[in-house]
């Protein structure tokens, strides 16, 4: 059975085990009994595991063991508990009206973490992971609301949608005053340049802001009011601000001018429980601090 | 060359060595009483410390020691530590270590000896099986002779007390990890969490196992510490030691009695095995000191007790350095050095560690402000022109009460703060109302006028400040300009 011959120590009375290092060499000591039954041990344990958890690979899938466990049962489990849990709690908050979650520091925290979670799922697809929006995608972390910022306005916008095909889904559309014949294209660079105006923006050289005033009474103030504050009731954003849902710049103003902006947000009630419209309610109206 | 051979059967020894029993006897003298004090302090310490009630007020618990896992809190006495202040068993552990080695330094392995739960619960099992049995040759007679009835009955009494110390053992366990009266009466009437009979089987086995049978065997293969210390000793290190220069010659009382007669030098070791028969893991401190012997003593105490019957000077075997032996020999005389390099070393780092600890303790925020900015989007322009950046604020309030904090931002100049749910103000900042004991976690908007447009980042503080208790916690951020 060996390949050397056991030396013998005097020393100890012990064989070696022939293996050296810089001279000095291993005593063959015995591993303790229970140590070596332990090891044993272990590879029966290791057989009783093989049988009882899945574990053994197969060409298609894999054995499922004599116990049927699964992780994905466990997780099936934990995430039914956790809804148990959570289910109270929502509940909570499904039964308190908007203004009073907002008083609420543990329903507050509730409805805003629960908020961020549904957002990523439902909301970050349009207006992004942070609700930083993107150009047609309005950014919710800022104070300028198209279908206005109190909660309940929030909360229906999210209800129901813009232009949606609910029944009670927020409507007002914009005009495609050059694709339908309304105004010729001289006639819209002009507004457009009084449009820039109002918010401070630089005008084109030779502008007849005159003309631009009459023309943006006539067409325009009627949904976006004489002084181009916008409307909430009706999405028409306020001109005189520094926000831009498409772009301050002339040319695409210009092109909001000939053929409309009309975006749409889908209605998530139905789709949404109330108690969860609420909790993202609450978390868009934290975002941007809301009105 | 002449290599010696070993002979042909021992060519690879045995795959394994069975365990030696050792049948340790009774011993009574100055280690052996020092150890029976050690081990009513330490397991009345283990036992008992559960029950000390501690006044925190109310809602908290009133329990001195207690780790609290669900809510994360551990309560020593007079401290709380929260699991932001995990340094504190950092700083625990390193202390332990150090004290572990200046004691090495000092009496070599003490710990072991008389310290190690191991040894302490070992020791318990010992005299356990001492009451029943007997002494260690009745039990060798005993065991020899096999089963009888009274062997039977002497073997269940001895396993179900073992199994009743060890149970108890695992029930105090618990005790450190909830209310220990509502546990006990819960546990009691069945009501308590399966979790806690669950370890308390868990820690009645390991007791059992270690404890009963495993002895000596967990010292000798399953401790790091006999290898580590064997590292760490040096040549002042009081070890327990069989003086060979008194010793040796070891030859029979009678043969030692004439060569004094005669005015010749004559060990003082009458070869009676008393050391080796009390001896715990069952070794021969004869032989030199080595990685079996745990230090405890023992032997001492029995060689004493031989050499006062024998009237010899007592200390054949005691603690003592190899240095010593030399020198004695050499005829010079002994010295003892426990002030040196090393436990100076030693002494200073606990001493070191000690102050840091206690230090960061007696100061340590009972407030605590972390904040965290808001990634995505950096920072916003709202409609007229201004710039917003939001923050994550989370506020520690470790007081035990509730309590009312303001907020200061101190950064971009004429910047507005807004807390989202916080509308109330005092003198302008922002009052945030904390719950006791717990962390709250805020969104913090803080807008600046246009014009700080031209910097991109402008360094911000956060200060909370609770009046009444004179509390202040402040952090440092940025706020950017888009
Ligand atoms: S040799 Fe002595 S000190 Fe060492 S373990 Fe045995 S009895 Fe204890
Ligand atoms: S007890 Fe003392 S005298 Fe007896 S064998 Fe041990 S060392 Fe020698």
């Amino acid at each position: 059975m060996s390949d050397h011959e056991g030396e013998f120590d005097k020393a100890t009375g012990k064989t070696t085990t022939g293996h050296s290092w810089d001279g000095i060499k291993e005593l063959n000591t015995p591993l303790p009994r229970w140590w070596v039954m332990t090891f044993y041990l272990t590879i029966v344990w290791a057989i009783g595991y093989w049988v009882v958890y899945p574990s053994w690979p197969l060409v298609q899938s894999y054995a499922t063991g004599v116990m049927g466990y699964s992780s994905r049962a466990d997780v099936a489990i934990d995430l039914a508990n956790l809804e148990k849990i959570r289910g109270g709690k929502m509940a909570a908050l499904g039964a308190a009206p908007l203004a009073e979650i907002e008083k609420d520091p543990a329903l507050l925290a509730l409805g805003r973490a629960r908020g961020r979670v549904v957002f990523g799922d439902n909301c970050a697809p349009c207006h992004g992971t942070g609700a930083t929006g993107a150009k047609g995608f309005p950014n919710l972390n800022d104070d300028d609301w198209l279908w206005g910022g109190t909660l309940e306005q929030i909360e229906k916008t999210i209800q129901f949608g813009a232009r949606s095909a609910h029944a009670e889904s927020h409507e007002g559309s914009m005009l495609a005053f050059g694709r339908d014949g309304m105004l010729k294209k001289p006639e819209i660079e002009t507004v457009a340049n009084y449009v820039r105006s109002l918010s401070g923006l630089p005008t084109a050289k030779g502008y007849d802001a005159n003309a631009g005033q009459k023309l943006f009474a006539d067409n325009c103030a009627s949904c976006h009011g004489d002084a181009g504050k916008g409307n909430p009731d009706m999405g028409a954003p306020n001109l005189t601000d520094n926000i831009w849902l498409y772009g301050a710049d002339e040319a695409t103003v210009v092109e909001t001018i000939t053929n409309g902006r009309n975006g749409v947000m889908p209605a998530w009630i139905g789709r949404l429980d109330p108690a969860t419209i609420k909790a993202l309610t609450v978390y868009v109206h934290s975002l941007g601090g809301g009105q | 060359m002449n290599k010696p051979v070993a002979p042909e059967e021992f060519d690879y020894g045995p795959l394994y060595a069975a365990q030696k029993k050792v049948y340790p006897q009774k011993v009574s003298g100055r280690y052996r009483n020092v150890k029976w004090a050690l081990m009513a302090v330490c397991l009345g310490i283990y036992y008992l410390l559960p029950f000390v009630r501690w006044n925190r007020g109310p809602g908290a618990p009133d329990q001195a020691v207690l780790v609290d896992l669900p809510n994360s809190r551990f309560y020593f006495f007079f401290i709380e530590l929260w699991p932001q202040e995990v340094y504190f068993f950092t700083g625990l552990l390193i202390l332990a270590a150090l004290a572990l080695f200046l004691m090495n330094a000092v009496g070599g392995r003490v710990w072991c000896g008389y310290l190690c739960p191991q040894t302490v619960w070992t020791d318990l099992f010992f005299a356990v099986e001492r009451l029943i049995e007997g002494d260690r040759r009745e039990r060798m007679k005993k065991e020899a002779e096999g089963f009888t009835l009274q062997r039977v009955v002497e073997l269940t009494m001895k396993h179900s007390i073992w199994l009743l110390i060890a149970w108890w053992t695992g029930g105090a366990w618990v005790l450190y990890f909830n209310d220990a009266p509502t546990l006990v009466r819960e546990l009691v009437t069945f009501q308590a969490p399966a979790l806690a009979y669950i370890w308390i089987a868990i820690l009645t086995a390991t007791t059992y196992t270690l404890a009963g049978w495993m002895r000596e065997q967990v010292c000798l293969y399953m401790c790091p510490w006999p290898r580590i210390q064997a590292a760490l000793t040096d040549e002042w290190a009081l070890n327990v030691t069989y003086k060979t220069d008194r010793g040796e010659q070891r030859t029979s009382l009678k043969k030692a009695a004439e060569l004094r007669a005669l005015g010749q030098p004559a060990g003082d070791c009458i070869d009676c095995y008393q050391c080796v028969n009390v001896c715990p893991v069952g070794i021969d401190i004869r032989n030199g000191l080595q990685m079996d012997c745990i230090q405890c003593g023992l032997c001492i105490d029995a060689c004493d007790g031989v050499m006062e019957k024998i009237g010899r000077p007592t200390r054949l075997i005691g603690y003592d350095t190899d240095i010593n032996i030399a020198r004695r020999k050499a005829g010079k005389p002994e010295i003892y050095r426990i002030i040196r390099p090393r436990t100076v070393a030693y002494v200073g780092m606990i001493v070191a560690v000690g102050a840091v600890m206690l230090y960061a303790l007696l100061n340590r925020s009972l407030l605590d402000i972390n904040v965290l900015h808001d990634r995505n989007p950096v920072a916003v322009r709202l409609s007229d022109g201004s710039i917003r950046n939001a923050y994550t604020v989370r506020l520690l309030n470790k007081r035990g009460a509730g309590r009312v904090v303001t907020l200061d931002v101190n950064g971009p100049a004429n910047a507005a703060v807004h807390v989202v749910g916080m509308d109330a103000v005092s003198s302008g900042r922002p009052e945030i109302v904390l719950g006791r004991d717990q962390t709250t976690e805020l969104r913090v908007l803080v807008t600046a006028p246009a014009a700080i447009n031209s910097e991109k980042s402008i360094p911000l503080v956060m200060r909370v400040t609770d009046s009444a208790h004179g509390d202040m916690a402040s952090a440092t951020d940025h706020f950017v300009a888009p």
